[in-house]
């Protein structure tokens, strides 16, 4: 038997993350690109205006590299957050998608989710094909103009589909 | 550190009443089970021009020195095998020594510090290893419960060595007497994991005349935690 060590719980971020994790504007990975923009909202439908967004993607050629693909945005009073970057290539058979983690005061951890495009060929996507069809359409974003549109509901009849590793 | 079996979860659940900023945050639908692709198994890096040479010290970010206690608090960031989790991202944040955020969301009337910011950032060595030097925090008030106060802590974000092993944490003191009364640290059920997120007094790290030592080993978790690559 190999040596386990205990992980070290989880805690919430709590309601001032934004002095040690926003000081630096970091929502941005390309310039041009395509922006991104949605909000957390809770249970009532009301913005979360202390949480943080973060994704994790692959670069437009389907590779995932140490120095591109991750970036963060912390929400507004109205629960914004706005991304600017590019849609990542396939990888494995996979069609486009970011990673999303969201931390919140009140959350005690994060919530992991995915957002697709919606102009891709999701239906042989293997995560997605892994949901109840009903609830796919909450991590799929819908186009608004020439920017995407992504709500992130927390809980309610929306709630947006998160996942467990 | 203790031994455990991997079928505990050390961390807390989403819907915990007792902290009442869960009531409509938590979701409430199972999660599905992800199978992990490379997405869940990557994450970014971030190489030394991510971190300037006075971050990990929040003593000396300003013309003066800041008022409270002087400590050192140092660990190493590991895989739950052992291994050491290099050039990793900490980020820190925490409230002054009068128990105070430097952030305009805090308005609880004590008094703020123009020498402490409280924020700081280093990147992990060869062998796992990072330490800051700061203040030793404050407790502090808050509205969840009537005479609710916050034992005092230090907030800590890591980067392991996949996104999905990202960790938010807060690391407390010995001994302290707001524990029995803290739905956050209490929400950690298994009293082994609870004892975890506690810093240790150790002399190795105090600076005789200068600065108390406190260690805090951080194990990730995680899909990463299976080995990958390297």
């Amino acid at each position: 038997m190999t040596t386990t060590l205990g992980a070290t719980p989880s805690q919430t971020v709590g309601p001032f993350f934004a002095l040690g994790l926003c000081a630096q504007r970091c929502n941005e990975l390309v310039s041009g690109g395509v922006r991104v923009e949605g909000r957390v909202l809770d249970g009532a439908g009301e913005p979360v205006p202390d949480a943080m967004v973060e994704i994790w993607q692959a670069d437009e050629h389907g590779s995932y590299r140490s120095d591109f693909g991750w970036a963060r945005c912390g929400t507004d009073a109205e629960g914004r957050f706005s991304f600017r970057t590019v849609k990542p290539g396939r990888v494995d058979g996979q069609a486009p998608h970011l990673e999303v983690l969201v931390f919140a005061r009140g959350l005690l951890k994060p919530v992991l989710t995915r957002m697709y495009f919606p102009d891709e060929e999701n239906a042989a996507d293997p995560v997605l094909a892994s949901v109840k069809p009903e609830r796919r359409e909450t991590l799929v974003a819908a186009s608004d103009g020439a920017d995407l549109r992504f709500d992130l509901h927390l809980q309610g009849d929306r709630e947006t589909v998160f996942f467990a590793v | 550190m203790t031994q455990v079996g991997l079928e505990q979860d050390p961390h807390p659940p989403y819907d915990w009443p007792a902290y009442r900023s869960t009531a409509l945050r938590a979701p409430r639908r199972p999660l599905v089970i992800l199978q992990t692709t490379e997405t869940e198994l990557t994450g970014p890096a971030f190489g030394d021009g991510a971190v300037g040479e006075l971050d990990h010290d929040l003593t000396r970010q300003h013309a003066g020195e800041p008022l409270g206690e002087r400590i050192i608090v140092t660990g190493r960031m590991l895989e739950p095998d052992g291994r050491p989790i290099r050039n990793a991202l900490i980020e820190i944040w925490q409230a002054n020594a009068a128990g105070r955020y430097a952030h305009e969301v805090d308005q609880h009337p004590a008094p703020l510090d123009a020498n402490f910011s409280g924020a700081g950032r280093c990147l992990t060595d060869a062998d796992g290893g990072y330490r800051f030097v700061t203040i030793k925090p404050g407790a502090y008030p808050w509205k969840n419960h009537p005479n609710a106060w916050r034992p005092a802590h230090i907030h800590l974000s890591l980067f392991g060595r996949a996104f999905t092993s990202r960790l938010v944490t807060q690391m407390y003191f010995p001994g302290d007497p707001l524990f029995p009364h803290d739905p956050i640290f209490n929400s950690v059920r298994d009293p082994d994991a609870r004892r975890r997120l506690i810093c240790e007094l150790d002399l190795e790290t105090t600076e005789p005349e200068w600065a108390l030592g406190y260690r805090f080993d951080v194990v990730l978790g995680g899909p990463a935690a299976t080995p990958l690559e390297e």
